[in-house]
């Protein structure tokens, strides 16, 4: 076990070394030049020497990137050229945002897909069971910037039963207005995460329901739900907590896609507006929180699959 | 054995839903194809005679958008985008992923462990945002889009192909075919691609589907083929623009057509890749 984590480790480090190459040259491949965004009107040659000489990018491209990884490692991403915020106190504004939306779209997907599941596994193929797979099924054909749209037509513009866009306020400002507007975008995140959840603890319950040790509790005279919460539950889960990581990394594109629809200041409608206006470091700062993020996500969910599940560790 | 049933229970069949999935997708093709040889108004064509955001009705039959431009015309030339970046982009993954997968997990060795690295390493950068970047630097144009698209999805292919060749790598056929010293080029074409076709050719459609709504995705920011080409995605991005209230003017239909499109397609799509997958597993069969 002990050395399945020390090598899980050494290739977590290799591919956040690869991550952020790529997140620093990505952005060098970015078309227009910062001088001459931030001189505007004053953009002559003579300037945008000088300019280019302060900000370094006048050094060779492996330079700038060892200076630029010795300042993110103690916490320095640099500034934005138009606003001169930093970059961190962008992150810091908008990350709480995208962790939110997270949050709640989670609750949302688990909220839905358990109960879901073991009604669905209790009689496998009857009519419950079929409504609920085909309709994740089509679920699946409906990803975010299909279903969003569609929500917030019916939901913000026609019903107006939730507030539409440009209406976000942050949650010290008042929790019920905060969480109102953060409900539509939730559940746009949600619907992708219900069907994986859905789909892998109804496969696995039906699968353990099958088993000896579920017969001789039923001979042992123990009710269907003492059953199902404290015998079937917990080893169907197992591939459901392995997936929870990769889900989260897949909820990038529904995040942005709801940041740009709602007007939400998360990352990704930081992101895109910094690509909008050339700002280099801003570009650069978000890629490589968001990217080294996922990839966290991703070997912590793995480690703690090894915990329920010391089999995976022997392969 | 007379009561036998007279059905052989080994036969499986596709079903009718699933030649209505084929239908469709077919149908977005040819309509495709045959886009300029239809009646239809230019899709860019801004017709100033015509009303603003109008509603399904026999002068437009899907009515217009915000700038006097038929609907029912940019929903079929809009097709062309999604249709190329999905085929598309998945034969080059197929090309730069699926091949030297193949190659790869038969021979094993060095090569293998390092490919094999690389694509775990490469799947870990979200494709969104690396796509997002490149396109930024490089122009949205539509070949420029399904080449990067294609790029990355070629570690996801890598991934699938390798692994089924290997469960078919060691079998005694293929050491059958290696004893009668048939060379490697062969063993691969003619024992190994035959088996792990069916596997390769479902999770193809998969991954088309997946493309298409990456390339969505990008259209919806804005950030894929620019206006005024259209595409089903940036089409509901213009939808999504007029629904934020800042011209002062909605059109739904401008959402629910291309998003109806969207679904029809990605729908099909997904129910033929489920369909031949378990057509093709012999697993499933009840001997």
């Amino acid at each position: 076990m002990g050395r399945y984590i020390a090598k899980r480790a050494v290739l977590l480090l290799v591919i956040i070394f690869f991550v952020s190459v790529a997140s620093f040259f990505l952005v060098h491949l970015l078309p227009g030049n910062p001088a001459v965004t931030i001189l505007g009107p004053n953009d002559t040659p003579q300037n945008a020497a000088i300019l280019n000489h302060q900000l370094g990018l006048d050094k060779p491209l492996f330079q700038q990137y060892f200076i630029w990884i010795g300042h993110v490692l103690r916490g320095n991403l640099g500034q934005s050229y138009t606003t001169h915020q930093t970059t961190a106190s962008i992150l810091g504004q908008s990350f709480p945002i995208d962790l939110e939306l997270i949050v709640i779209s989670q609750l949302i997907a688990f909220a839905v897909a358990f109960p879901m599941a073991i009604t669905a596994s209790r009689r496998p193929n009857r009519l419950f069971d079929q409504v609920s797979n085909s309709s994740t099924f089509a679920m699946l054909a409906l990803p975010p910037f299909v279903i969003a749209p569609v929500l917030v037509l019916l939901f913000a513009v026609h019903w107006h039963v939730f507030p539409g866009p440009a209406s976000y306020v942050p949650l010290s400002q008042g929790l019920w207005t905060n969480l109102h507007a953060m409900i539509l975008p939730s559940i746009v995140v949600a619907m992708g995460s219900v069907v994986v959840y859905f789909r892998l603890l109804r496969n696995d319950l039906i699968a353990t329901l099958q088993e000896d040790f579920i017969t001789m509790a039923r001979s042992k005279g123990l009710t269907d739900r003492r059953i199902m919460w404290r015998h079937a539950l917990r080893p169907s889960s197992v591939s459901l907590l392995a997936s929870v990581g990769i889900t989260v990394g897949g909820l990038i594109a529904g995040l942005f896609v709801v940041e740009s629809l709602l007007q939400l200041p998360g990352l990704g409608y930081q992101l895109i507006a910094a690509i909008n206006q050339d700002d280099y470091t801003v570009v650069q700062g978000i890629t490589l929180v968001v990217a080294v993020s996922v990839v966290l996500i991703n070997f912590v969910f793995d480690f703690l699959f090894t915990i329920v599940d010391p089999r995976i560790a022997r392969d | 054995m007379t009561d036998e049933p007279d059905h052989d229970p080994t036969t499986k069949r596709l079903g009718f839903f699933f030649w209505l999935c084929v239908g469709f997708i077919a149908l977005v093709v040819l309509l495709a194809l045959i886009a300029n040889l239809l009646p239809l108004p230019d899709p860019t064509f801004q017709n100033y005679s015509a009303p603003q955001n109008a509603g399904p009705g026999w002068g437009h039959l899907l009515g217009t958008d915000d700038l006097n431009r038929d609907i029912f015309s940019r929903l079929i030339f809009g097709s062309r985008v999604s249709l190329v970046v999905g085929f598309g982009s998945a034969l080059i993954g197929m090309l730069i992923g699926g091949v030297p997968a193949m190659i790869s997990a038969y021979r094993r060795g060095r090569t293998d462990t390092f490919l094999n690295t690389t694509s775990y390493v490469l799947l870990a950068f979200p494709a969104l945002i690396g796509v997002i970047a490149i396109g930024e630097f490089w122009g949205h144009q539509l070949w420029k889009i399904t080449l990067v698209i294609g790029i990355f999805s070629a570690p996801l292919i890598f991934r699938v192909v390798r692994a089924s060749t290997l469960s078919y790598a060691t079998r005694d056929f293929v050491m059958a075919a290696k004893a009668l010293g048939a060379s490697d080029r062969r063993i691969l074409a003619r024992e190994i691609l035959p088996n792990i076709l069916p596997t390769v050719v479902s999770f193809g459609l998969i991954v088309v589907a997946t493309l298409i709504v990456l390339e969505g995705t990008l259209a919806f920011l804005g950030l894929s083929v620019p206006p005024p080409t259209p595409s089903w995605g940036n089409m509901l991005n213009e939808g999504s623009s007029l629904l934020a209230g800042g011209k002062g003017q909605t059109n739904p239909w401008l959402v629910i057509f291309p998003a109806g499109a969207m679904f029809l397609l990605l729908f099909s799509l997904n129910v033929v890749a489920d369909r031949l997958r378990s057509y093709f597993d012999v697993t499933e069969v009840k001997l």
